[in-house]
């Protein structure tokens, strides 16, 4: 019995950050379209271009071979489980030790390895820039990211995202100057894992600014769905870890009963729309940086986690 | 018992080398020679794996070499390990062998040395004394110099071969310096009566800076790497396999049985000195790796690498030692040992599909290669789990040992070294910028070989290769994605060794429930390879069930977009240089002294503009280069001695007695 409830709970994870993944693409480019005066497409639109992709057929180019047509539910995959296990509403779930944080950002470069492969596939320049520019993003930002792992689990005693989740929850912590670095570097990693502005625009078509969308140009129909869902499951995920690890409160306990369960979610709500309007107003308040200029983002990122890091080493309590 | 039984396989791998030079030119040899090689191997590795299971040791003296010593073997928990490895990794090279041979032009230059090299191989693994140990290895040193020659008409190779040579000799040398320490003025060289004396720290010291000078040059530590990527792509590929999968993790017992077992406690700075030469080496040479544009190259490269990974788990394992933290330094030790493992499979696999590429387009030069997937349906997909693997991506091998790796850096907070809590999340962020790095060297080796158009006619009209490489490929890859998904068992199996070396064990992982590991304790951290793997599996499986149920299953090809340019050439898709140019230019200037020069010729000039990149591995320009300059330089100068009176001659040797003799009662 408890089984089949800790089951049905996983299970609601997964679907909720399905469901839930559009709709916070979609906040976000309406919130974006408001600070610059515009009106924007509904909230709902992501939705809407999922279900007319799934609809249309695959225009496939002449020479992509196998690999081009498996990548997109792989990368998609691997996206969803690890989103799956990423406390939203509640954290320690049924299958929440398969996984520690280490293996969720392992799982994200795993789908980024497909992607990028995909994108070499067909043989165009397009997609060369973008794998070339993303492998140096990634590059850069997966130690970061490591580092910054390395920093909370310090904190923690653990990586794994129940323990965690408890710990910063509970009143023993206070502030850090250790976790105050981390988060900084996390939201930069953040923004250059998902391709938002400054590292990447997520709107734009122009050759010689474009990473992500350079990749995925030969992808159309169903496949460019599957892509699009894993890059919004993707933008969901890191919202949920920065929450789930730095905004703890809310967050209920997997056994804790219904009423619990859905006084979190709506908090995770709530905090979802807090994030997307951030996000919204700090890509609408910076420009985009050259490609070579990322490196020193990214360098800003990975040096802030190298310091967390050391400053642990160096005394458990700062 | 075991002992004796791998020393009768040994001595049929010595006949089968016999035989191949007996009966060289025979139509049938090269199928004998394999095929004897691939049976002794899976011979010895059940050995390995009776003697790592059962955990006896097993010891064997035979009346050979020193009279007053002879020549001892011995299995033990550390020796059945890296038996196994090279059982795996010989068997499956034989076995490839079997198909790739075949097409050898000079048959009679790798036959009789293939099952020489396995067998020198073998004897360094079962020495139990110290005159074993070094004869052994110089068998493995010459035979493997002997296949890096077998194409010697090629004038690279010529000098990969020289270059071999020298660091070799000079390998032993350092090992055998390193042996006459703990021997002592005595010369005692069993491995029994070294272990139980304990040397001076000065002594220690010498010798743990020997040790990583004679096994570390032979597994490639930077900056003593410089021979590795030149000799081991010169060798056929089979035998590549051997060097980077085998030869290396042999070098990497040869530093574990002198450091960890033979010294004792070693000085406290040694694991400094060992995490940050690891470091070092992970990154420069993933580095250099992923600016190669030969294939095999690149591959030898990434070996650097990977031992730079298992050398930072060794250099954590003496840091937790030293400390008296035995379960932490368990773990280390795991670690290291798990990913000389994996490393084994995946690149064994990597340089087989390398010699696959070659063998079928004749050419490993990727900047000529690419669209192989169409050609080569099955050499694509297991060198894609050789890919994904060594990029240390979940859920397959490369992942679960790294992750133990990590996990063991998040112990160290507690070490109580200043040196060792700045040093060790340095080469933690090293580690990770490897690992990163890896990827992007992967996603480019796959992408220009296996992916886009082909950049030449011989790479459009690749055909698959024969059986017996695709049954040795795909078996590799069988084993990578099996010791990814159930780690636990791989952990438990090395228990004994980590037993024998640091007195401690991980925790069983055996019992867990749904073969998860759980290094520490639950609540620290736990993953769970096998279930992952089912998880993306289910998921992956389920939207593309759903998707072609419930929604569009229509499919057109078209042309690819090109910007509205109808006739695309090959030469126009992204090469590998230009792949890797963006990480060139923000890591190289630092750490290779790359640098750029555009030649754009004036408005009206009709000549071609041109791009030059100049890069270096400094260690060969700023190291070696010099080096031999001053020996060059000292060689002419002593050239004098040589037309010297015999007067002159009887002086000199009188001078050096009186020397000797001097610093003798100096010394004591």
């Amino acid at each position: 019995m408890e089984l089949i409830g800790g089951l049905a709970v996983q299970g609601a994870q997964m679907a909720l950050v399905l469901l839930l993944a559009p709709g916070l693409t979609g906040l976000v480019r309406t919130f974006k379209a408001r600070l610059l005066r515009r009106r924007g497409p509904p909230v709902l639109q992501p939705y809407r271009d999922f279900a007319r992709l799934l609809r249309k057929e695959v225009v496939l180019a002449e020479n992509a071979s196998w690999l081009f047509r498996v990548a997109p539910y792989l990368i998609f995959a691997a996206t969803w489980v690890a989103a799956a296990l990423v406390p939203t509403f509640a954290s320690g779930l049924l299958f929440s030790w398969t996984a520690d944080l280490i293996v969720i950002v392992a799982l994200l470069a795993s789908a980024r390895f497909f992607l990028a492969l995909a994108g070499m596939d067909v043989g165009t320049s397009f997609g060369g820039i973008g794998t070339s520019r993303e492998m140096m993003i990634s590059s850069l930002a997966e130690p970061a990211m490591l580092l910054i792992i390395f920093t909370i689990a310090l904190v923690a005693g653990s990586t794994r995202l129940a323990t965690i989740t408890a710990y910063l929850a509970s009143d023993e912590v206070g502030l850090r100057v250790s976790l105050g670095l981390a988060l900084i570097a996390l939201v930069i990693v953040a923004i250059a894992e998902n391709a938002r502005v400054p590292v990447d625009n997520p709107a734009t078509h122009l050759e010689l600014t474009m990473v992500h969308e350079a990749m995925v140009l030969e992808y159309s129909g169903r496949h460019l769905a599957m892509i699009e869902l894993a890059a919004s499951l993707k933008l969901l995920l890191f919202v949920a870890l920065i929450v789930s690890v730095f905004l703890p409160f809310g967050l209920a306990d997997a056994g804790a009963g219904p009423l619990a369960w859905l006084q979190g979610l709506a908090l995770f709500v709530v905090k979802l729309v807090a994030a997307a309007a951030l996000l919204a107003l700090f890509e609408t308040s910076i420009a985009k940086m050259r490609v070579f200029r990322v490196p020193q983002f990214l360098g800003a990122a990975l040096m802030l986690g190298l310091l967390g890091t050391l400053l642990l080493f160096v005394s458990r309590s700062l | 018992m075991t002992t004796g039984l791998a020393l009768i396989a040994t001595a049929l791998l010595l006949a089968t080398a016999a035989l191949a030079v007996l009966r060289a030119g025979q139509p049938r040899i090269h199928d004998i020679v394999y095929g004897a090689s691939l049976a002794l191997m899976v011979a010895i590795l059940a050995l390995a794996l009776v003697a790592l299971l059962s955990g006896g040791e097993s010891a064997l003296s035979l009346p050979l070499g020193l009279p007053w010593i002879g020549a001892r073997f011995r299995i033990d928990a550390l020796s059945a390990f890296f038996l196994a490895i090279l059982g795996t990794g010989g068997a499956f090279a034989s076995l490839y062998g079997l198909g790739y041979g075949r097409h050898e032009a000079a048959p009679e230059r790798v036959l009789p040395f293939y099952p020489l090299f396995l067998a020198g191989m073998t004897l360094v693994l079962l020495a139990d004394d110290a005159f074993t140990f070094l004869l052994s290895w110089e068998v493995m040193s010459l035979a493997s110099w002997a296949l890096v020659l077998t194409q010697h008409r090629v004038a690279d190779n010529r000098l990969a071969g020289y270059v071999y040579l020298a660091m070799a000799s000079a390998g032993t040398v350092a090992l055998l310096l390193a042996f006459g320490l703990l021997a002592g003025a005595t010369g005692t060289y069993g491995f029994a009566e070294i272990r139980e004396a304990t040397p001076e720290p000065f002594t220690a010291a010498l010798v743990l800076l020997l040790a990583l000078a004679g096994a570390g040059s032979k597994a490639g530590l930077v900056p003593l790497h410089v021979w590795l990527p030149l000799a081991h792509p010169a060798a056929p590929s089979h035998v590549s396999a051997l060097m980077s999968g085998v030869m290396t993790k042999v070098a990497i017992y040869g530093f574990l049985r002198l450091v960890l077992d033979l010294l004792g406690q070693p000085p406290w700075w040694a694991a400094l000195v060992v995490l940050f030469m690891g470091g070092a080496t992970a990154v420069i040479g993933i580095l250099m790796a992923l600016m190669q544009r030969d294939l095999k190259r690149l591959l030898a490269y990434s070996t650097i690498e990977n031992v730079g990974v298992v050398f930072v788990g060794i250099g954590l394992a003496l840091a937790f030692q030293a400390s008296g933290m035995a379960a932490a330094a368990a773990l280390a030790l795991t670690a290291a040992l798990f990913h000389a493992l994996n490393h084994m499979l995946f690149k064994s696999l990597l340089f087989m599909g390398a010699g696959a590429v070659l063998g079928a387009t004749g050419t490993a030069d990727m900047e000529r290669l690419g669209g192989l997937i169409h050609r080569l349906p099955v050499t694509s997909v297991v060198v894609l789990v050789g890919a994904v693997a060594i990029s240390a991506l979940p859920p397959f091998n490369g992942f679960a040992s790294e992750w133990l790796l990590f996990q063991a850096i998040l112990q160290s907070p507690e070490l109580g070294d200043w040196g060792l809590k700045v040093m060790v999340p340095a080469v933690g962020a090293m580690l990770a910028l490897a690992a990163a790095l890896a990827a992007a060297c992967f996603v480019k080796a796959y992408g220009v070989t296996f992916l886009g158009r082909p950049r030449s006619p011989a790479a459009a009209d690749a055909a698959e290769v024969d059986r017996w490489s695709l049954a040795a490929m795909a078996g590799l890859a069988g084993l990578c994605l099996l010791a990814g998904i159930l780690p636990g068992l791989v952990i438990d199996a090395l228990a004994p060794v980590t037993t024998a070396l640091l007195g401690q064990t991980m925790p069983a992982q055996r019992s867990l429930a749904w073969l998860t590991i759980v290094p520490i304790a639950e609540s620290r951290s736990s993953y769970n390879g096998l279930l992952v793997f089912l998880f993306i599996l289910a998921s992956g499986w389920l939207t593309a069930w759903a998707i072609h149920r419930f929604a569009s299953r229509g499919l057109r090809r078209g042309p690819a977009w090109g910007c509205g340019f109808d006739q695309p050439v090959a030469a126009g898709q992204y090469s590998g240089a230009s792949l890797a140019q963006p990480i060139q230019r923000v890591l190289g200037p630092l750490l290779l002294r790359s640098a750029e020069t555009v030649d754009m010729p004036a408005p009206g000039d009709l000549r071609p503009a041109r791009h030059t990149l100049h890069q270096e591995d400094i260690f060969w320009d700023r190291l070696y280069a010099p080096l031999a300059g001053l020996v060059e330089t000292l060689a002419g100068r002593l050239n004098v001695l040589q037309f010297l009176t015999i007067r002159r001659y009887l002086s000199l040797v009188f001078a050096a007695l009186v020397l000797l003799l001097l610093a003798l009662a100096l010394w004591n």
